[in-house]
C-alpha cells in the first residue's frame, strides 16, 4: 500500500537524523570513556583514574551537593507559594503566577555575574547589611553562589508541577477524609501531601537535573570544581583526546537519565487525581487578616529575590561603574550602543541559528508525533523515546560528542570539518530543543480528535491530503507554540555552543554574553546583550503561551462537549 | 443533477465478517443483507460491536475478515477515501478551522467537482437541512442541533452510495432528539439512500427503522422489523433488550403426553399450545399479557396464583410485582380513574393467554 511506504520513508529519515546527530555522538562519548586512550581496548581504568583524582572526587561531590541544595532551596521557595494559591482564596495568586514564569525567561548564567554585584561580599545587599547590622553574609561565596542562582531560577519547575498536582486532587478525596474524621495538618499530611507527591517529585527531579549539569553558571561565577565545568575545561585546555572529559560526560548522562526517569515516573503517577470536572482542587478558604499580611510579606520578599537577577542585570547594563557601592555610580546607554555597533553579529547569528533550529524542530516534531500517534510503523515509539532522550544529554556532552564524531568529517565544497562549521551549532540547537517542539506537537495532535481525520477520509481525502488540509491546520497553534518555545530557549543555549564555536564571527548571543562577562570592562555590554536575550525569550514565551491558550479555546469550543 | 434526483439505491451485503482488536474478538460471523433504500438500524448495548461494524463498512478500524459488498463489489479492502460511503460521526467531527460552507464543500473539492457546481450543491445541501443562513459561521458558533445538521449536509452533499449514522442523536437533548429523528427519516426518504443507523436506544430504533439487527457480544442476535423482534424474540437477550419482559427458566419434561416446564421451587407450567425446542429453556411473556384476577376466563391460558409484592404507578398502567413461588412475575394493568388497585400482600390470580407466551432457548 502506498501510504504505508510513505510513512516508513518518513520514519526512516527521522531515525537516520536522530541516529547520526544524537545516538552516535553520545554513543561515541560513552565508548571513549570506556576506552584505553593509548591502546584503544575497552577498560574501566579511566573511571578508576577519575575517582583516584582528588579534584574530580571533589567536583563530583560538589555537583551533587549543589544539585541537592538547589532542590532544597527551590522547594523552600516553591512550597509556600503552591500552598497559598491552591488552598486559599487569595488575591495574590496573580503575583505568584508571575513569580512562576519570570525566572524561566532568563537562563541562570545570564544573571550570574550581575547577581554577584548584588549579593557578593562587596555587593549591594552586603554593603547595606554591613551598614545597618555590621554583618556580611556569604551568599555568593563559591558553591553558595551557584546554589542561590540555580534555586532562584529553577524553583518554578517545582511550583508549577506541585500546584498542578494540588489542583488536580479530586475534592471528594479531601471530603471523604473529613467525613471520616480527619482534619487540619493531619489531613494535609495523610491525604493531600501523598496525593501531591508525584507532582512535587516531577518538579524536584527537573531542578536537580538542571542544577547538576549547568555549565554556564559555575563558569561565570568562576567555580571550577564541579563536573560540567571540569568536562569543559579538560576538553578545551587539554584537547578532545583527554579521557576525563568523557568519563565526566558519562556521569552527567547517568544522573540526567536518572532524574528524568524519576520525573517521568512521578508524572505518570499523577493519574490518580480525580476525573470529575468541577470537583477538582482543594477546598479553598478565605485568609484571615493577619494571615493575609504574612502571606503578602512573604510573597513580596520572594518576588524581590526572584527578580534580583533581572534587576541587577538591568542596573548593570545601564550602569557606568558599579563597584563597592549599593547602586552604579551613574547611568548610560553606551553599553547598548557598543553592543549594536561592534558585535551585531551575535544578535544576527542567534536569530538565524535559533530560527533555523526551531523550524527544523517543529517539522521533525510534527513528523514524529504523526508517525507515533497515527501510523503503525514498526518501532515508532522509539523515535519519540530517542528524541525525548535528548533532554537527558547535557549540552557539554553533546558538544563533546560532536567534536569527537565530526572532526574527521570534512564537508565538501567548503572544505572544513563539520565540527567547526557553523551549521553544527544549528544542528546542536535543533537536537537540544527538539524535545520541547515534540512535546508541543504531540500535545496538539492529541487534541485533534481522530474522527476529524476519519471524516476527511470518509469524504474522499487520502492520508496526505488529510494531513495537509485537516491535521496541520488544526495543529497550527501547537506548532507555533513549539516553534516559539524552541526558538526562545535556543537563543540562550550556552553549554553546547561553548564547545562548538570556533570563530567569533560565527558565535551566537549566549557565547557573546559569556565572553563579555569574563572581563570587568565587558560586564556592561555583556549585561546589555543579556537583557536583549531576556527580551527575546520573554516575548517568545508570551507568544507561545498566547498560541497555546488560543488553540485550547478553539479546540474546546469545536467539539462542543 | 440535483441532490434529490433519485439515484439507484444500493444493496449492502455483509458476509461472514469477523473483527478482532488484538486477541479480543469484537465481531463474529456477521451476515447481513440490507435492501436498497432501506432504513436499517444496528441496535445493541455499549460494547456489543455495533459501532465497530458500522466503522468497518466505512473502512475504519482493524481490517475485517469476510466480505462487505455494495451491490456486487467487495469494498472490504478499499481505503476509506475510495469507498464513497458517507458517515455522520457521533461527535459530528466538524473541522473547527473551516466554516460551515467549507466543511460541506470539502468532499466535493476532494472529488474535483467544478467550483460553480460546488457552490450550488453546498447551498442546496445546507438548504435541505435548513442552515443556508449560517454558511459563514464556524462550527464553534453553532448549537449542538445545528452542528448535527451541518454534519448531515456535509455527508449527503457528495451523494454517497450509503449513509451511515453513528449514534447521531446521542449528544442532543430529548426534545431535539425526537425532532431530529423525524427530520433524518424525511431526508432519507427524499434522497432514497440506503441508510444504517447505530443506536443503543430501542425506542429510537423502533420509530425510525424499517428493519433492525440486535447485536450483543459481537454477534447478531436477531434481524427483523421492530414489531417482529418485539413480538417474537428468539432469545432471552432480545426479549430483555426490547422492553420489559417476564422470563421463567426451567427444564422441559413430558407429563401425561404433554410438555411441562419445571421452573424449580415446585412450579410447573403446562406448555400445551406452545412450540418447544430443546429440553432447557425459558418462557417469556410481556407484563401487559398478564391479567390480574380477570373476570372472563381465557380458553387456553396459564394460571398462576401469587401475592402482590410491589406496585409501581407508571401513569397509563400500574405495574405489579407478583410473587409466584420463588419468582416474581410483572403484570401491567391498564389504569383508569376509579379502577381498583390491589394492595401489597393481597392474594391474586394471574392469567396469561398461551398465545402470548413464547418459548426461547436460554
Amino acid at each position: 500500500m502506498p501510504r504505508l511506504r510513505t510513512s516508513y520513508l518518513v520514519a526512516l529519515a527521522l531515525a537516520f537524523f536522530l541516529l547520526v546527530f544524537l545516538v552516535i555522538p553520545v554513543g561515541k562519548v560513552i565508548y571513549v570513556a570506556f576506552q584505553d586512550s593509548s591502546t584503544g581496548a575497552l577498560t574501566l581504568v579511566n573511571f578508576v583514574d577519575f575517582f583516584k583524582t582528588s579534584l574530580f572526587r571533589e567536583s563530583f561531590l560538589n555537583s551533587l551537593y549543589v544539585a541537592g541544595m538547589s532542590v532544597l532551596f527551590a522547594s523552600i521557595i516553591a512550597m509556600p507559594l503552591a500552598y497559598f494559591t491552591t488552598r486559599f482564596n487569595f488575591g495574590g495568586s496573580i503575583l505568584i503566577q508571575t513569580l512562576g514564569i519570570v525566572p524561566l525567561i532568563m537562563p541562570p548564567f545570564v544573571g550570574a555575574v550581575a547577581m554577584q554585584l548584588f549579593f557578593g561580599s562587596n555587593g549591594s545587599v552586603n554593603l547595606l547589611l554591613d551598614q545597618w547590622f555590621g554583618i556580611n553574609i556569604p551568599f555568593m561565596e563559591g558553591l553558595n553562589g551557584v546554589i542561590l542562582v540555580e534555586s532562584i531560577h529553577y524553583f518554578p519547575f517545582i511550583l508549577i508541577n506541585l500546584s498542578a498536582a494540588l489542583n488536580n486532587i479530586d475534592r471528594s478525596m479531601e471530603e471523604a477524609a473529613q467525613n471520616l474524621g480527619s482534619t487540619g495538618m493531619r489531613l494535609f499530611r495523610r491525604i493531600v501531601l501523598p496525593l501531591a507527591m508525584p507532582g512535587y517529585l516531577a518538579g524536584a527531579s527537573l531542578v536537580f537535573l538542571k542544577a547538576f549539569d549547568d555549565l554556564g553558571t559555575p563558569l561565570l561565577l568562576n567555580v571550577n570544581n564541579m563536573l560540567a565545568t571540569q568536562a569543559y575545561l579538560r576538553i578545551s585546555s587539554i584537547g578532545i583526546s583527554d579521557p576525563m572529559g568523557y568519563v565526566i560526560s558519562v556521569i552527567l548522562v547517568i544522573f540526567s537519565l536518572f532524574s528524568l526517569w524519576v520525573s517521568m515516573l512521578a508524572s505518570r503517577g499523577k493519574d490518580y487525581s480525580g476525573g470529575g470536572k468541577g470537583s477538582s482542587g482543594l477546598l479553598k478558604r478565605d485568609m484571615k487578616g493577619w494571615e493575609k499580611i504574612g502571606a503578602y510579606c512573604l510573597i513580596i520578599f520572594l518576588l524581590l529575590m526572584v527578580l534580583s537577577p533581572h534587576i541587577s542585570l538591568l542596573l548593570l547594563s545601564f550602569g557606568t561603574i558599579w563597584s563597592y557601592s549599593v547602586l552604579p555610580d551613574a547611568f548610560t546607554t553606551a553599553h547598548y550602543a557598543e553592543v549594536f555597533s561592534t558585535t551585531r553579529q551575535y544578535i544576527t547569528n542567534t536569530l538565524l541559528y535559533a530560527g533555523i533550529a526551531a523550524t527544523f524542530d517543529v517539522a521533525i516534531g510534527v513528523a514524529i508525533s504523526y508517525v507515533v500517534l497515527r501510523t503503525k510503523v514498526f518501532g515508532r515509539r522509539w523515535l519519540d523515546y530517542i528524541a525525548t532522550g535528548a533532554l537527558a544529554v547535557p549540552g557539554v556532552v553533546l558538544g563533546i560528542g560532536y567534536l569527537r564524531t565530526f572532526n574527521d568529517f570534512n564537508v565538501p565544497i567548503i572544505d572544513k570539518p563539520l565540527a567547526s562549521w557553523w551549521v553544527i551549532i544549528v544542528i546542536a540547537l535543533t537536537i537540544r530543543r527538539l524535545p520541547y517542539a515534540l512535546r508541543a506537537c504531540t500535545a496538539a495532535l492529541h487534541q485533534v480528535s481522530l474522527s476529524l481525520e476519519e471524516a476527511s477520509e470518509n469524504l474522499g481525502a487520502g492520508k496526505t491530503a488529510t494531513v495537509r488540509k485537516i491535521v496541520v491546520p488544526l495543529m497550527a497553534g501547537g506548532i507555533v507554540a513549539g516553534f516559539v518555545t524552541s526558538f526562545a530557549t535556543a537563543t540562550v543555549e550556552l553549554s553546547a555552543t561553548l564547545m562548538l564555536v570556533t570563530a567569533e564571527s560565527d558565535a551566537p548571543l549566549a557565547y557573546g554574553i559569556y565572553v563579555f562577562m569574563q572581563s570587568a570592562a565587558g560586564r556592561g555590554p555583556g549585561a546589555a546583550l543579556g537583557l536583549i536575550a531576556v527580551l527575546v525569550v520573554a516575548s517568545g514565551s508570551y507568544l507561545a503561551h498566547h498560541f497555546i491558550e488560543r488553540n485550547k479555546r478553539m479546540q474546546a469550543t469545536s467539539t462542543g462537549h | 443533477m440535483s441532490l434529490t434526483t433519485q439515484v439507484q439505491a444500493v444493496r449492502l451485503r455483509i458476509e461472514d465478517v469477523h473483527i478482532s482488536f488484538g486477541p479480543t474478538k469484537v465481531l463474529q460471523g456477521i451476515n447481513l443483507e440490507i435492501e436498497p433504500g432501506e432504513f436499517f438500524a444496528f441496535l445493541g448495548p455499549s460494547g456489543s460491536g455495533k459501532s465497530t461494524l458500522l466503522r468497518a463498512i466505512a473502512g475504519f478500524g482493524p481490517t475485517p475478515q469476510g466480505r462487505i459488498l455494495i451491490n456486487d463489489e467487495d469494498i472490504a479492502s478499499l481505503p476509506p477515501w475510495k469507498r464513497d460511503v458517507g458517515m455522520v460521526f457521533q461527535n459530528y467531527a466538524l473541522w473547527p478551522h473551516l466554516t460551515v460552507q467549507k466543511n460541506v464543500a470539502f468532499g466535493l473539492e476532494e472529488r474535483k467537482v467544478p467550483k460553480a457546481e460546488i457552490f450550488s450543491r453546498v447551498e442546496e445541501a445546507l438548504d435541505m437541512v435548513g442552515l443556508s443562513h449560517l454558511a459563514d459561521r464556524h462550527p464553534s458558533q453553532l448549537s449542538g442541533g445545528q452542528q448535527q445538521r451541518v454534519a448531515l449536509a456535509r455527508t449527503i452533499v457528495v451523494r454517497p452510495r450509503l449513509l451511515l449514522l453513528d449514534e447521531p442523536l446521542s449528544n442532543l437533548d430529548a426534545n431535539l432528539r425526537v425532532q431530529m429523528r423525524t427530520d433524518i427519516l424525511k431526508l432519507q426518504r427524499k434522497l432514497g439512500l440506503t441508510t444504517i443507523f447505530v443506536t443503543h436506544d430501542q425506542e429510537e430504533a423502533n420509530t425510525i427503522s424499517d428493519r433492525m439487527a440486535v447485536l450483543d457480544k459481537g454477534i447478531i442476535q436477531q434481524i427483523g422489523t421492530p414489531m417482529d423482534l418485539y413480538d417474537y424474540p428468539e432469545n432471552s437477550f432480545v426479549a430483555h433488550f426490547l422492553g420489559t419482559t417476564n422470563m421463567i427458566e426451567g427444564e422441559v419434561v413430558t407429563v401425561d403426553g404433554s410438555a411441562v416446564l419445571k421452573a424449580g421451587g415446585g412450579l410447573e407450567l403446562s406448555l400445551l399450545d406452545i412450540s418447544v425446542d430443546g429440553h432447557h429453556g425459558a418462557i417469556v411473556f410481556r407484563p401487559q399479557s398478564v391479567h390480574v384476577n380477570p373476570e372472563t376466563a381465557a380458553s387456553s391460558a396459564m394460571n398462576l396464583s401469587g401475592t402482590i409484592e410491589s406496585l409501581e404507578f407508571l401513569g397509563s398502567t400500574v405495574r405489579y410485582g407478583v410473587k409466584v413461588g420463588k419468582i416474581t412475575v410483572l403484570a401491567d394493568e391498564d389504569h383508569q380513574r376509579g379502577k381498583r388497585v390491589y394492595d401489597k400482600m393481597e392474594q391474586v390470580q394471574l392469567v396469561i393467554p398461551q398465545e402470548q407466551v413464547l418459548f426461547v432457548k436460554a
